[in-house]
């Protein structure tokens, strides 16, 4: 049906020294290439800026192609280790002690706070960003230590900026908030791609290297215990912890989520976190809450042990405590009143 | 096969064609669009810190934005409703509009979503390790795609059945038009389970936000169509019936009236109880201890949507320009109150009860705008192809606009000169 137009203009074509478009005249055909290319110059002028992009955090296929830890076999972890170690090494001229530390069987950690004995002096805060290669520019920081005046607990209350020359204030007391590692964990379940998850010993863990940077869930943290790469982190050369394992403390990029891990690399290894090694005053417990001889789980039976947030139902497996024993445990139990009502 | 690909190569051709006016709306929209690049560009060199997010306030004017278009797209079936559910038929070349109102506004949405990735190139990670159905974003991903590619295949099987001269055969697109009904419904309900499922923020954790959702978005979705079909009306030879604006206005009336009532429930809630959940309320209101950089935004959105309202219920608004006016008022207001004042206040104060303010950097508002250029370059390509298509003047059989010809069909960018 269309056919025969076509041939028309074919035809016309051969006849005539015309261009062969019956559209097309040398001055039309000018003035579109004026317009693509000035189009095109547009187009590259405004990507320009990509020239500087970071040649240490570039596209590689390697890390494209690398598969979500959960699914990584063996072989295929050490490679990823591997790329990484070399990645470190160019960077901050260190060579890296990375590992993936697994989950230890029977073991969950727990961690109590002693809020009688926290005195506020934030040492916990800052051997914290030591320990796991936070970004020092601007600093990341797990831990936020709340100055509360006495006769509240209501952390709207709580001052985050305090700045003393001595600690502890008259009138106070500290309390230091982190990564609560939930046993119901909103930011896991909200996660689309499934970057962050809980581990058999409880910590909820993400893997910098498949986490898109959507940041959902740091919106869904009733702990504030998220925190982003908004910039790519800046971390002097001889501040870097070598010692460091893949879900934990090796070094972040621009983009991704981090986010509190209980000192993984340590802890699974029968050490204590970096912030309960600095306390001055014993005010932070860890331990096996499955193990009954446990500091924490002493704890946990004999003081009477709070969780912040209770109400949103996220199960912390982070409890604070004042120091009194529980008087409750002490005492000989007596008749009880009967039920009310008639 | 080879039809449909000429097809497509005839619609590119033609969007580069019309009278001086199309071209330089196109040139600037152009422009914008690639302004917005050039912000972007920037914004993956060195991270979201170009932006005004926070760890306190982690989302922002992309989300704001993504969120009012979400609204945009839904209200599509405002004209698709009267048309297969009430059989007013001469709205029916209306509906490809509106149709293709949400194609651009769902492009729009997916743009807002990308630009505010922190690690973009790893989107295919999404369909590595989907977390459906817990996620409620996963959720969104299915309907919002879901919702596209439905709207795409009823305005594309429409308007190529035009283009071929054929009548479309009914079970190839009733069907989707009913199920892209109730789609439409799900994108935005989904949309507000995004955050109201989140019971660390109490300000979102409200059962009332799905409704409000649906309510503003069927008073700002059609009072932008009312505004779009008018602009098409004065800028093309098609007809637009005053019978359509009119439907739409007394649609966009009950709309913005429940979402009033929904709104003035959830103020009741927030303040007369005085918990210490309305914190976020109080300070999108009032401003919190000194910091009060939503309260002018919020009162002015208050005041619109009002003025908006008011005007609407009196007979006035049956004059057009009178009922423009509301329109205006209306979407700038259900813009702010929907975006900023929905997405900011959640973050203020932080759940640890700090305060920090949430300003849009200007490479994020020019981020914004490029998107916003770009789905209007789109929606006018649209409009450009569909309005020929359906007034016949570009079929299979008609060469258009090429050669001579060019001149005298070149008219279609232009309003009739009668």
């Amino acid at each position: 049906m269309r056919l025969p137009v076509l041939n028309k203009s074919a035809g016309a074509c051969s006849k005539s020294p015309r261009p062969a478009h019956p559209g097309m005249t040398r001055r039309s055909f000018l003035r579109r290439g004026a317009v693509a290319t000035g189009g095109l110059a547009a187009l590259a002028a405004s990507l320009s800026p990509l020239r500087d992009l970071d040649g240490t955090d570039s596209f590689s296929v390697q890390k494209f192609l690398q598969k979500h830890y959960k699914e990584m076999s063996p072989e295929e972890m050490e490679g990823a280790l591997d790329r990484i170690r070399s990645e470190v090494e160019r960077r901050y001229e260190v060579r890296p002690e990375i590992r993936d530390i697994k989950a230890m069987d029977g073991v969950e950690f727990v961690y109590a706070l002693n809020l009688s004995r926290c005195i506020g002096c934030r040492k916990c805060v800052h051997a914290c960003v030591a320990e796991n290669n936070q970004s020092r520019d601007p600093e990341i920081q797990y831990i936020r230590v709340l100055e509360m005046p006495r006769g509240s607990i209501d952390i709207e209350d709580g001052n985050h900026h305090y700045d003393r020359p001595t600690v502890p204030a008259e009138g106070h007391y500290y309390m230091p908030i982190q990564c609560h590692q939930c046993a119901n964990p909103p930011c896991v379940k909200v996660c689309p791609v499934e970057a962050t998850w809980q581990e058999p010993d409880g910590i909820t863990v993400i893997d910098y290297d498949w986490c898109i940077g959507c940041r959902y869930c740091e919106a869904a943290c009733p702990y504030w215990a998220r925190r982003f790469n908004f910039s790519k982190p800046s971390l002097p050369k001889d501040e870097l912890n070598p010692e460091m394992s893949y879900l934990s403390n090796r070094p972040r990029q621009r983009g991704v989520m981090e986010k509190c891990h209980f000192c993984l690399h340590r802890t699974r290894q029968g050490r204590m976190p970096a912030c309960l090694e600095i306390c001055p005053t014993g005010a932070r417990k860890f331990g096996n809450v499955l193990d009954p001889e446990s500091e924490v789980s002493q704890i946990l039976k004999s003081k009477r042990v709070f969780v912040l947030k209770a109400e949103v139902g996220t199960l912390p497996r982070f409890f604070y405590y004042f120091d009194e024993r529980d008087p409750f445990s002490q005492m000989t139990p007596i008749p009880a009143g009967t039920e009310g009502g008639s | 096969m080879r039809e449909y690909a000429r097809f497509l190569w005839r619609c590119w051709r033609l969007s580069f064609h019309g009278d001086w006016k199309y071209l330089t709306w196109m040139f600037l929209l152009t422009v914008i669009s690639l302004i917005g690049l050039n912000a972007y560009a920037k914004q993956l060199v060195y991270g979201l810190s170009t932006t005004g997010m926070t760890d306190h306030v982690s989302w922002g004017l992309y989300i704001a934005n993504f969120t009012f278009l979400v609204g945009v797209a839904a209200a599509a079936v405002m004209l698709v409703i009267p048309v297969y559910v009430y059989k007013k038929h001469e709205l029916h070349d209306l509906v490809i509009l509106g149709e293709l109102l949400a194609v651009a506004a769902i492009i729009m949405c997916l743009l807002f979503v990308m630009v505010d990735l922190g690690r973009p190139e790893r989107f295919h990670h999404l369909l590595l390790r989907f977390n459906f159905p817990i996620s409620m974003l996963t959720w969104d991903v299915v309907v919002l795609n879901g919702y596209l590619l439905l709207n795409l295949h009823i305005c594309g099987y429409l308007v190529y059945c035009a283009y071929r001269n054929r009548r479309p055969t009914k079970k190839f697109y009733i069907p989707f038009v009913f199920v892209a009904i109730v789609w439409a419904i799900s994108i935005h309900t989904v949309t507000a389970f995004l955050y109201s499922g989140l019971g660390g923020r109490p300000f979102w954790n409200s059962a009332v936000i799905a409704p409000r959702f649906i309510a503003s978005a069927f008073a700002a979705g059609p009072a932008i169509i009312i505004l779009t079909l008018q602009v098409i009306r004065a800028m093309t030879t098609y007809p637009v019936a005053d019978k359509a604006i009119q439907l739409l206005r007394g649609i966009v009336t009950v709309a913005l009236s429940i979402n009033m009532f929904l709104l003035g429930s959830e103020v009741f809630t927030e303040f007369y109880t005085g918990a210490a959940h309305s914190v976020s309320a109080r300070y999108l209101f009032f401003g919190l201890h000194g910091h009060n950089a939503l309260v002018p935004w919020i009162w002015t959105a208050v005041a619109l949507n009002m003025a908006a309202l008011i005007v609407l219920c009196t007979p006035a608004a049956r004059r057009l320009w009178v009922l423009n006016l509301a329109c205006v008022a209306m979407i700038v207001g259900i813009w702010i109150e929907k975006g900023m004042g929905l997405i900011v206040p959640a973050f203020v104060p932080s759940p640890l009860g700090e305060i920090v303010e949430y300003t849009p950097t200007w490479n994020e508002i020019l981020v914004g705008l490029g998107i916003w250029a770009f789905g209007i370059l789109l929606y006018t390509i649209f409009v450009r192809i569909t309005i020929p298509v359906l007034q016949g003047r570009l079929t299979i059989d008609v060469r258009y606009p090429t050669g001579k010809q060019q001149h005298t069909n070149k008219d279609a960018g232009r309003p009739a000169t009668a």
